[in-house]
């Protein structure tokens, strides 16, 4: 995993999630705070101090590890004096700081047990115990709930966040798991592959999400294309909305983010912005989930106290300040490219047939720009130009915004109305008179 | 309809072993306490109780052992931590090339270092006898060490490290004591086979230095089955003696992939 741009800076006492879903860069971050990889470029300086060439074991720095990585060898005294030991401090000395961590992570009395016959959960204890005993600057957690039933996770959260509070040293904690990481953390780092999309606090994450990624990936959310129609006034679905966001220029293409609590329904249609069918609608312990279909076809996730039949049509509204307008981060795929002939061009290392190459000299390097729509995705790989996995589906209300990594590492971008599953092999081609050319 | 039930399956293997195990160990226990004359005797241990020669030559044979299970392990354990940390296709070559002797017969391969020997005009003796043992058994050693090394968790590698272990003390204080399991195994496989080995003694001192497997061999060949049978017994006592402590001082380690 190769990091891209990474610039975080750690307060001291502060508790940090770098939060992202697998192989987004996460561990890798990790790691190069641990010591166990090193930066090709750039630093990593602790307390002041320059790190990025220090090995791990003198770092002040220490890690819960994903799988706990106790030392089978030793008993649970023996596997936190370990660093202490290694210090060379006096027996009592690591007896009495032994026995404080231990009761710090309530596994008073358990000094004398093999590792192994412990629960997963009291593993996790002194997999934390034997880390803070050494009083680390930083205390790394790889995952450290992972292995652990929801209910025993709970516990645990609570009891980190306590732990956090009572040593006032700065955790830097990672995890795929959005809720832990907005229980747990002072600010949040939300990561995809190798680069740092937002970092902020719980609440700016969930309510101020910068760009579509991170708005899917924390909390549920309805995520629609959009067209700023002018300063506090935006587009979607088919209707016009007032919102809180300006600076767009006008009828700019922009994403729209609601999250599902905070559209309002009701039978009423008089005070609706808009109205729609509902499709479905799931009891989830609190609320109720509906899903409504509006006449125009764009689908919305509601979460609502009340109950509203399959069927039944309802009115939906939403406030300015629950919609979050976010700028596009791309309009269209655009690839780099060389034209062959008057009828072909090349890119992503394959010659396309295209209607529009006959506009420019052979050999002439060209910007190729190609609509999302106009990429078609096929069940068999043969049956494409390229071929390349499904990474990422984003769910736009009305159509799916797939991003697909080709075999030659580049990412395409399409939408389609079929469904697609994360992870499915796909043939990609385009057709020759939708690649539009552009001079450089 | 014999057949389908999966128990029938065993039935092959539990012959063998009455034919090829229960039956001959038996037999060597009967011969071990009948005298020459036929009935029950203690007359066969007592006899080797009273021949210091043949209880010093049991003591030579576990010095031997000894010896060559110390040197294997200190030529091993390094060789097999240097093989676990290469890349794995070019260990893999390393170790075949390590275990490749060991397809060619036994009898001969000391034979060649016999020749060996003569070609380096060195003399045949005690030193040979080392160099033959170390030479055979070192990949019993190799092996299982190398076995454990390549198992073991790189995250608890990590996790010496992350507490302020310096790689001497990694080494010390986690490698090591982990890899245990795989060193009692190389032990027992290489001091055990060590013990009641006879055609290395032979061919590698010419006959000067007898091990307790070469009195053992002469006994049974010159017809003395039933003093050789006590000897046996006694070998097979003290062996397992040997394994039944080093499985208590390793039950744990043992479930870890040692061999034995």
């Amino acid at each position: 995993m190769v990091l891209k741009d990474i610039n975080l800076s750690i307060g001291k006492g502060e508790f940090v999630t770098i939060l992202g879903p697998s192989g987004c860069g996460k561990t890798t971050l990790m790691r190069l705070i641990g010591g166990f990889l090193k930066a090709i470029e750039g630093e990593i300086t602790i307390a002041g101090v320059d790190m990025t060439n220090t090995p791990p074991h003198l770092r002040p720095v220490n890690t819960v590890f994903q799988r706990y990585a106790l030392f089978p060898h030793l008993n649970v005294f023996g596997n936190i004096a370990f660093g202490l030991n290694l210090k060379r401090l006096p027996q009592e000395e690591i007896k009495k700081r032994v026995m404080h961590v231990l009761k710090i992570v309530t596994m008073t009395d358990y000094e004398e047990r093999d590792v192994d016959t412990l629960s997963g959960g009291q593993q996790q204890r002194v997999a934390i115990a034997r880390a803070i005993v050494n009083e680390p600057e930083v205390l790394l957690l790889d995952e450290p709930l992972a292995a652990l039933d929801l209910k025993m996770r709970k516990d645990m959260q609570m009891e980190i966040k306590a732990m956090h509070k009572k040593l006032g040293i700065s955790f830097v904690y990672v995890t795929h798991d959005q809720e832990e990481a907005l229980t747990l953390s002072d600010r949040i780092v939300v990561m995809r592959e190798g680069e740092i999309q937002q970092i902020g606090t719980p609440a700016q994450i969930y309510n101020e999400p910068q760009n579509s990624f991170v708005a899917d990936f924390i909390g549920e959310s309805n995520i629609l294309n959009g067209i700023m129609i002018k300063d506090r006034f935006v587009e979607f679905a088919g209707h016009q909305f007032e919102c809180v966001d300006k600076g767009f220029e006008l009828h700019e293409p922009v994403d729209v983010v609601i999250r599902p609590e905070d559209i309002y329904i009701f039978e009423k249609l008089e005070a609706a912005q808009f109205s729609g069918k509902v499709t479905s609608s799931i009891f989830k312990g609190v609320h109720y989930e509906m899903m409504v279909t509006t006449p125009e076809g764009f689908e919305f996730m509601i979460q609502d106290y009340n109950c509203f039949e399959v069927g039944q049509t309802v009115g939906m509204l939403v406030k300015p300040f629950d919609i979050q307008v976010m700028k596009k981060e791309r309009l269209c795929n655009t690839f780099k490219g060389t034209v062959i002939d008057k009828s072909h061009i090349r890119f992503l290392g394959n010659n396309f047939s295209c209607d529009d190459a006959q506009r420019f000299e052979s050999g002439a390097s060209v910007k190729v720009n190609i609509d999302f729509r106009n990429v078609i995705l096929h069940d068999n790989e043969e049956d494409g130009m390229l071929s390349g996995s499904v990474i990422f589906i984003l769910y736009k209300g009305d159509h799916y915004h797939l991003t697909v990594l080709t075999e030659g590492d580049e990412h395409i971008f399409a939408d389609t109305n079929d469904i697609w599953d994360d992870g499915d092999r796909v043939g990609i081609s385009i057709s020759p008179d939708t690649i539009q050319v552009e001079n450089i | 309809m014999y057949f389908g039930r999966r128990r029938n399956w065993s039935i092959p293997y539990v012959l063998f072993l009455v034919f090829f195990v229960l039956v001959p160990l038996a037999l060597i226990v009967l011969f071990a306490f009948t005298s020459e004359a036929g009935g029950f005797s203690f007359e066969n241990f007592r006899k080797f109780l009273m021949h210091p020669e043949a209880m010093n030559i049991l003591i030579y044979s576990i010095g031997v052992a000894l010896i060559t299970t110390i040197l294997c392990l200190l030529i091993g354990y390094p060789a097999a931590y240097i093989l676990s940390r290469m890349e794995t296709s070019r260990a893999r070559l390393l170790v075949m090339l390590f275990i490749l002797p060991m397809w060619i017969n036994f009898l001969i391969r000391t034979l060649a270092t016999v020749a060996l020997f003569d070609f380096l005009r060195l003399p045949l003796g005690e030193g040979a006898l080392l160099f033959g043992m170390v030479y055979n058994f070192l990949p019993f050693m190799i092996y299982p060490i190398y076995n454990i090394l390549l198992k073991t968790d790189q995250n608890l590698i990590e996790a010496a490290q992350d507490l302020g272990a310096n790689p001497r003390q990694v080494f010390f204080r986690t490698i090591l004591p982990l890899s245990f399991p795989g060193i009692t195994s190389g032990i027992m496989m290489v001091f055990m086979p060590v013990i009641s080995t006879f055609a290395i003694a032979e061919l590698l001192t010419i006959n000067n230095i007898k091990l307790f497997g070469t009195t053992l061999q002469e006994n049974i060949y010159n017809g003395m089955w039933n003093y050789g049978a006590a000897l046996s017994l006694l070998m097979l006592l003290l062996i397992g003696i040997i394994s039944l402590f080093n499985n208590q001082g390793s039950a744990k380690a043992a479930e870890e992939g040692g061999l034995i």
